[in-house]
């Protein structure tokens, strides 16, 4: 049976109850047996689990990244691109593998406490503080920091100069590749040793999508290790250091970005010839 | 001269009581407000929130006022208050650990936060009333006027006086100062900021290391603050009693949806709002007439568009209009 | 344990705490425990319709039993012929040009093509509207309000039997809650909860202040009654003897006798409604109720008709509940629009839907006769208890007077300790929704 608690009888009465969505971050329970397989700055480590009590949806999965380089995740739609990342960031129940940053075992941390071993992410929808302006949200992206934040502002706001023209305005208002901007530079403001970016260019348009590229490529220069889950196969793995094609929760390919791009089964499966 | 006249009983009658009756609700369903945005469910414990705080406040004055200790020509109660707030805030902490908490842990909905705070509606109310009892009870002293209609008669040589008690001044200098304080607080404040995240994107706020029971802790200190700041101005300008206080959520609550639930800007002109309606429509306006119209033209009844009963009615229509042509209501209700 | 025995078992504890009642303080008390504890357990089945099957939050409970109330008084008392000679047409004229306003405004709404001179236009029919009905009704409520005021001064009822009044009610509220339900559901979101809370206490002020309708707060007293008046029974030489036969003196048995027949015919309406609540909920209507309640979106898309179906159990839950307060004014014989509270009426009647178990006919059954009965008892307990804890204080301690004489307000902190214990754990209810 469902949890009490958490059944509304359908009611929607919008004079009584915020519709807003609630968090819905819980705590990973983590697995118990921690595994090690391999090695590199973060890694998922033979990942298997699924949300709450549901089934499995990854399968012995393992995604790693090493330090300043860009690993991406492409696959087909429910391949559990984006289950395989939320299992790094502990958002999922993992009951086997486990998750290491810098050497460290993280497998049983919060979302939050991650945030603060360094990890950033950022969500591929609601990614930003909608009614609070640039500038609020960059702050809000450096709540744990106790230091001065300017510094980290100016480096979010050279490499997107557009957000310092609109920091006083409130982000909700900005167009859909301005507001990814916001989104990933909230991320940077807590100074992270990884950034995670679930499709980052999902529903901007062909020019900002490379325009974003391009800013992620800067980032990843700056010693940041960057994880993404991406749509658009192609153009990701040609920035790519590695590739993780994922299918059915599976590592079905891994290897260098290059080389996916010029493996002919890849091509003919997943990149459309 | 009539015309004069006119303006002046129209500010002694209307203007005025309306301000005073607009910023008390204001203050209450800025609570209401605030616990919408960020806990996500209307309390309907808020009217008894208030009546805690207020009672607190009152059994600090009679204390003080016992040991001789007054406030010159302001009411002493102004001196209770921060014991008031301070009582109330404990309260709500309390509550919050023993009951609420639970609620978030399980990531219960928010409509079983709302039955949950029936239950703790009831609870604050029993304790209310058997602390101080159900009865009315004054507790205002000081100088009763700023200004009494016999002085303002005198200094203008008008046929209307123009009366402003202290406690209505009183009410809008500390709602002012009250509402400044918390903008401030929400606008530049790290804190107040972290709410607002809080309130408009919680994930989004967690994955920026905002800690949940903390803006949720503060939520409710300043929630008690309001609730016994807006509580102990009613008290003074009316009376206290525990029923009234308890009634008192239908104005708040139609208040904060009309402006637009989950904005405190919204809050603040819905209480104006709802209060200058319920004032102006139960109004008999037989006087203000008599001044403005012809002689053969004089009402003989009160031009009372509504009697006084019905104020009631009166948010609850302006309430379903509001909602009809402004679905969120006057300001758009999204985050705190 | 299997889940009838324990059923049963619950229903057996209630069965005991009454009749303990009746072996402690006398079976007149037990009685009037379970007359009321039968009538908040038809309130409970009303809420649980809307509330366990629908999910729909209606905190004017408080309302619609005031108007079953109000349809009690109208249908069974005389009408008042003065009253009606006085200014009864005028009184209809009137409320017939409200209503003619009223539709006038919105078919003017309708049809005139939106802009400013719309809006000017339906403003102009409301407020000359309004005015016109304030110049027919207020001289004809004056002189309707002067006949006899000090027993009359209103138009009465249609002198039907009163056990007619009980339907009657139940139309009243159901009516009062197709208009709110219209509107409230109609918005672009779902504003019952407001709609309900203000409509209760809108109706509680028209009940109060409508002198004309149901004498306001002076009250409609002496309402005809379905069962014998006691003093009938004390002079009826049959009924005294075979009370004496039965060891009773006369002036018990006739209590108990006519507590008894309220009783009967309380809980044969029980039995009807919750029969035809288990009914419908097991037929595909209320399937269709729990389909949708469960998973909107997938009922709709199905082509449900969902605003429709939640206006449906809304009336009926809240005919209800206004059958349940005509049978609550018949049993006190008065109306007494003074004494209607939203934490009596509305919130204890949620306590009892919560306790029980939301969801559950059976129990909300429960829920209904359990609270009632715990909050009639309270006080009593709350005494004995104060006695004991004050036992070792001085006798003219103030603190000691004051712990004694707020025993009364115990009541509302016991429910309140009841609801969030059981909210917290057992949130499913004593009988949980199958």
């Amino acid at each position: 049976m469902s949890n009490p608690y958490q059944d509304d009888r359908g009611n929607k009465d919008a004079s009584v109850t915020n519709p807003k969505p609630s968090g819905g971050f819980k705590a990973a329970p983590g697995t118990g047996h921690p595994e090690h397989n391999a090695d590199a700055f973060l890694i998922g480590d033979n990942m298997t689990g699924g949300y709450g009590k549901g089934a499995d949806i990854l399968h012995s999965c393992t995604i790693a990244v090493n330090k300043g380089e860009i690993a991406v995740i492409v696959g087909p739609n429910g391949a559990g691109k984006s289950t395989g990342m939320k299992a790094v960031f502990g958002m999922l129940n993992l009951r086997e593998g486990s998750v290491r940053l810098d050497g460290e075992d993280i497998t049983s941390l919060t979302p939050q406490d991650r945030v603060a071993k360094g990890m950033g992410f950022v969500p591929q929808t609601s990614n930003i503080f909608t009614s609070m302006t640039v500038e609020e949200n960059l702050e809000m992206g450096a709540f744990l920091r106790r230091d001065d934040i300017s510094e980290t502002m100016e480096q979010v706001y050279t490499l997107f100069p557009i957000l310092k023209d609109k920091r006083r305005q409130a982000a909700g208002e900005l167009s859909g590749g301005q507001r990814q901007q916001v989104a990933v530079g909230r991320a940077l403001m807590t100074q992270p040793k990884v950034l995670m970016l679930d499709e980052p260019t999902a529903g901007v348009s062909p020019i900002v999508m490379d325009e974003l590229f391009d800013r992620i490529i800067e980032v990843a220069r700056t010693g940041i290790s960057i994880l993404m889950v991406e749509q658009n196969a192609r153009q990701a793995l040609e920035i790519a250091d590695k590739g993780y094609v994922l299918v059915q929760g599976r590592n079905a390919y891994t290897d260098t970005g290059r080389a996916l791009l010029e493996d002919p089964d890849v091509r003919k499966s997943f990149l459309g010839g | 001269m009539d015309l004069l006249n006119a303006l002046v009983a129209l500010l002694n009658f209307v203007i005025v009581p309306a301000t005073a009756y607009g910023a008390q609700l204001a203050l209450g369903a800025l609570g209401v407000t605030l616990i919408y945005g960020i806990l996500r469910f209307s309390n309907f414990a808020h009217g008894d929130t208030m009546a805690f705080g207020t009672m607190v406040t009152i059994l600090f004055t009679w204390w003080f006022q016992s040991m001789g200790i007054s406030f010159g020509p302001l009411p002493t109660a102004l001196l209770a208050l921060p014991f008031g707030i301070l009582g109330c805030m404990a309260l709500v902490l309390v509550t919050d650990r023993m009951v609420y908490r639970f609620y978030r842990e399980q990531k219960a909905k928010p409509v079983i936060l709302v039955i949950v705070s029936m239950g703790v509606m009831f609870v604050m109310n029993g304790l209310v009333r058997f602390i101080i009892g159900p009865d009315d009870q004054r507790f205002g002293d000081g100088e009763r006027f700023i200004i009494s209609a016999r002085d303002f008669k005198a200094m203008t040589g008008l046929r209307e006086g123009l009366a402003i008690k202290t406690s209505q001044g009183l009410t809008v200098v500390v709602a002012v100062i009250a509402v400044a304080l918390l903008f401030w607080f929400l606008n530049r404040t790290r804190t107040g900021k972290s709410m607002r995240a809080y309130s408009d994107n919680e994930d989004l706020a967690l994955l920026s290391g905002i800690n949940p029971e903390r803006v949720v802790m503060y939520t409710w200190l300043i929630v008690a603050a309001l609730a016994t700041v807006a509580g102990t101005l009613y008290g003074l300008d009316k009376s206290f009693k525990p029923f009234v206080y308890f009634q008192l959520l239908l104005p708040i609550f139609a208040a904060a949806i009309v402006g637009g639930l989950g904005n405190p800007l919204g809050a603040i002109a819905g209480g104006f709002v709802i209060a200058f309606s319920e004032v102006t429509i139960t109004y008999a306006w037989k006087k203000i007439a008599r001044y403005l119209l012809p002689d053969h033209l004089d009402p003989d009844g009160l031009v009372q568009l509504l009697s006084t009963d019905y104020k009631f009615a009166v948010s609850f229509v302006i309430l379903l209009i509001v909602l009809l042509f402004r679905p969120t209501g006057l300001f758009k209700g999204k985050s705190v | 344990m299997n889940e009838t025995v324990k059923n049963t078992g619950l229903f057996a504890l209630v069965g005991t705490l009454i009749v303990l009642t009746g072996v402690l303080q006398g079976w007149n008390a037990a009685l009037t425990i379970l007359n009321m504890g039968l009538i908040s357990a038809i309130m409970a089945i009303g809420v649980n319709l809307q509330w366990g099957f629908a999910g729909l939050f209606n905190v004017g409970v408080m309302g619609f039993v005031a108007l079953g109330g109000l349809g009690a008084v109208l249908v069974s008392m005389d009408p008042v012929n003065d009253a009606w000679a006085a200014g009864g047409m005028g009184i209809v004229l009137a409320l017939l040009l409200g209503a003619a306003t009223v539709v006038a405004a919105v078919m003017a709404h309708r049809k005139l093509p939106a802009g400013r001179a719309r809006g000017l236009i339906v403003a102009a029919i409301l407020v000359g509207g309004f005015f016109a009905y304030r110049a027919v009704f207020d001289p004809a409520v004056q002189s309707v309000e002067a006949v006899n005021p000090a027993l009359e001064g209103y138009l009465g009822g249609l002198g039907l039997p009163v056990l007619l009044a009980w339907p009657a009610g139940g139309l009243l509220a159901a009516g009062a809650a197709w208009l709110i339900g219209k509107t409230a559901l109609g918005l672009r979101s779902d504003y019952l909860a407001i709609a309900t809370l203000g409509i209760a206490e809108i109706i509680i002020a028209v009940l109060k202040n409508e002198d004309w309708l149901a004498r306001g707060v002076k009250n409609v007293i002496g309402l005809p009654r379905p069962v014998p008046y006691e003093i009938d029974l004390q002079n009826d030489p049959g009924f005294v003897t075979r009370a004496a036969e039965l060891g009773f003196d006369p002036v018990t048995a006739s209590t108990l006798y006519v507590k008894t027949g309220y009783a009967l015919l309380f809980l044969a309406v029980l039995l009807l409604v919750l029969t035809m609540a288990q009914l419908a909920l097991r037929s595909p209507w209320g399937r269709m109720m729990r389909a949708i309640r469960d998973n909107e979106v997938a009922a709709r898309a199905m082509g449900k008709d969902v605003t429709r179906r939640h206006l449906q159990i809304f009336v009926l839950g809240s005919a209800v509940c206004g059958i349940a307060g005509a049978m609550m004014t018949t049993l006190d014989s008065q109306l007494t629009p003074g004494t209607y509270n939203p934490l009596r009426f509305t919130f204890l009647v949620w306590v009892m839907v919560i306790v029980g178990g939301s969801g559950n006919n059976f129990g909300a059954v429960l829920g209904g006769m359990l609270i009632w009965f715990l909050w009639v008892q309270v006080e009593p307990l709350g005494a004995l208890l104060m006695d004991v804890i004050t036992l070792p204080m001085a006798d003219d301690s103030p603190l000691k007077a004051h712990l004694i004489d707020s025993v009364a307000h115990m009541r509302l902190l016991t429910m309140g300790v009841v609801m969030l214990l059981m909210l917290r754990f057992s949130p499913r209810g004593l009988i949980p929704e199958k």
